[in-house]
C-alpha cells in the first residue's frame, strides 16, 4: 500500500507528465486559455488515462510479452515489437467506445467532455503513460495507480497553467513574446516550481 | 502549383516553422534536447517518418474513406515508427535507451499527423514527400538549436566532444546545471520564439487586450 501511495505522489508531482516529461504539450499550450475548458480537458485526460494504462497492461501481459501466448499454445512467440501499434489502437478504440457510452448513458457528461475526447487520442500524455508503464514494468495494481495519478497530475498542471494565463492576457508583454512565447516561459517557471517537489518522499 | 518544390522545402524551416509558428510537435522537442547527439537522431527519425508517411498516405489518398482516415493514417505512421524503433534498437542501442519512450511518441507527434491531414490528403506523392521532409527539417532545426545551447552551456561539450573545459576536469568553465533540467527547454524555446518573431514581425500574435495609454495634459 505504501508503495502505491509513493508511486502516486511521484507520478503527480515529481514526474509530472506535462511539466517534467513535456507530454501532451501541444494540447497543454493550445487549450489552456480558459480555466473551465482546461478543467474539462484535464478530467477527460484523467478518465481516459485511468482506463487505457491498465487496459494496455493487460494487453501486454496476456498477448504481447515474450511467452505471454502460452495459454493459446504458443509459448515461444514474442510479439513485443507490435507494442506501439497495439497501444495506439487500444487508445483510439477505447476513446471511441467511451465517447459512445457517455453519449448514450450520461448525456450531461458527454456535453461537457465530448469535444475533448477526439483530441485525446493524439495526446502524447496518454500514449506516453502506457509506454512508461511498459518500460518500468508495472504490474496491474501499479498500472491502475499510475494511470489515475499521472492523469491527475496532468489535469493539475493544465488547470494551474490556465489560471496563470487568464491573468497574463492583461499584462503588457513585448510584441514578439506575445502568446506562444510567454506561455512557454510561464510553463518553464511552473516546471521549476514542480521540481521542488522532488525531495518529497513518503 | 502555387509553390515550387524548393520553396516547399525551405518554407517550413523559417517562415512557417512547425514548432515556433504552428505549435506542433513540441512534446518531444523539449524532452530529447539535453544532448546534441540524441537531438540529432531524433530529428533524423522524425524527418524520415514525416516524409515517408506523407508519401504513403498521399499514394492511397483517393482510396481512403473519409470517415476512417484518421485510423488509416495512424496505422501507417505507427508502422513507420515501429520500423524506426527496431532499427535504432538494432544499430544504436545506447541512443535508443536514452530516447526511451520518445521514439514511440513520434506516433502522436502532431507534426506527422498535421502534415498528413493538411497536405498529403490533397497533393500528389512526390510533393507530399518534399513537404514532409521540409517540415521534419524545420522541426530538426529548432531541435538542434536547443540541443546546441543546452549541451554547450549545460555540460560544456558538443556531440560529446569537450569544447569548454569544465571546472571538474581542471578547466575554467562552470557548467550551468539548470540547462540540463527540463525547465530550461521551456525557456530556450520561449526565447527562440521571441527571436524568430522579432526577425519576422508578421508572425507576431494579436493582443487580446491593449494597454491604454493616457496622454499627459
Amino acid at each position: 500500500m505504501e508503495d502505491l501511495i509513493s508511486l502516486a505522489v511521484k507520478a503527480i508531482f515529481v514526474e509530472n507528465l506535462a511539466l517534467s516529461f513535456f507530454l501532451g504539450m501541444c494540447t497543454f499550450i493550445a487549450v489552456s486559455k480558459k480555466i473551465s475548458t482546461a478543467i474539462g480537458l484535464g478530467i477527460s485526460v484523467m478518465v481516459v488515462q485511468s482506463i487505457t494504462v491498465p487496459a494496455n497492461n493487460l494487453i501486454l501481459g496476456y498477448l504481447l510479452a515474450p511467452g505471454a501466448l502460452a495459454w493459446a499454445g504458443f509459448p515461444d512467440v514474442d510479439l513485443t515489437f507490435l507494442g506501439l501499434i497495439s497501444y495506439i489502437g487500444v487508445i483510439a478504440a477505447l476513446v471511441q467506445i467511451l465517447e459512445m457510452v457517455l453519449d448514450k448513458y450520461f448525456p450531461p457528461l458527454y456535453n461537457a467532455l465530448g469535444v475533448f475526447l477526439p483530441l485525446i487520442t493524439v495526446n502524447c500524455a496518454i500514449l506516453g503513460g502506457s509506454l512508461f508503464m511498459v518500460e518500468r514494468g508495472y504490474d496491474f495494481t501499479e498500472s491502475v495507480t499510475y494511470g489515475v495519478s499521472s492523469g491527475f497530475g496532468w489535469a493539475l498542471a493544465i488547470t494551474a497553467m490556465a489560471g496563470v494565463r487568464e491573468k497574463l492576457k492583461y499584462s503588457d508583454i513585448p510584441d514578439g513574446l506575445q502568446g506562444l512565447g510567454i506561455t512557454f516561459i510561464t510553463a518553464g517557471l511552473m516546471a521549476m516550481a514542480f521540481m521542488s517537489f522532488s525531495g518529497v518522499k513518503l | 502549383m502555387a509553390q515550387t518544390r524548393r520553396e516547399m522545402l525551405i518554407d517550413p524551416m523559417v517562415d512557417n516553422n512547425p514548432i515556433t509558428l504552428q505549435v506542433l510537435g513540441i512534446c518531444s522537442a523539449l524532452a530529447v534536447t539535453s544532448s546534441l547527439q540524441v537531438a540529432f537522431v531524433m530529428a533524423v527519425a522524425v524527418t524520415l517518418v514525416t516524409g515517408f508517411s506523407s508519401m504513403f498516405i498521399s499514394m492511397i489518398r483517393s482510396q481512403i474513406p473519409g470517415s476512417i482516415r484518421i485510423i488509416v493514417q495512424m496505422v501507417i505512421i505507427a508502422s513507420l515508427v515501429i520500423l524506426v524503433d527496431q532499427m535504432l534498437k538494432a544499430y544504436a542501442f545506447e541512443i535508443s535507451k536514452t530516447l526511451s519512450v520518445f521514439v514511440g511518441l513520434i506516433i502522436t507527434n502532431c507534426i506527422v499527423m498535421g502534415r498528413a491531414e493538411a497536405f498529403a490528403m490533397k497533393n500528389p506523392p512526390v510533393d507530399s514527400f518534399i513537404d514532409g521532409v521540409g517540415n521534419g527539417l524545420g522541426y530538426g532545426l529548432i531541435l538542434m538549436l536547443v540541443g546546441v545551447i543546452r549541451e554547450l552551456f549545460g555540460s560544456g561539450s558538443l556531440f560529446g566532444v569537450t569544447i569548454l573545459e569544465t571546472v571538474n576536469n581542471g578547466g575554467w568553465y562552470v557548467p550551468n546545471g539548470l540547462l540540463l533540467l527540463p525547465p530550461s527547454a521551456f525557456f530556450i524555446i520561449g526565447l527562440l520564439i521571441w527571436g524568430f518573431r522579432t526577425w519576422k514581425p508578421a508572425q507576431v500574435e494579436e493582443r487580446e487586450y491593449k494597454i491604454q495609454t493616457v496622454e499627459a495634459h
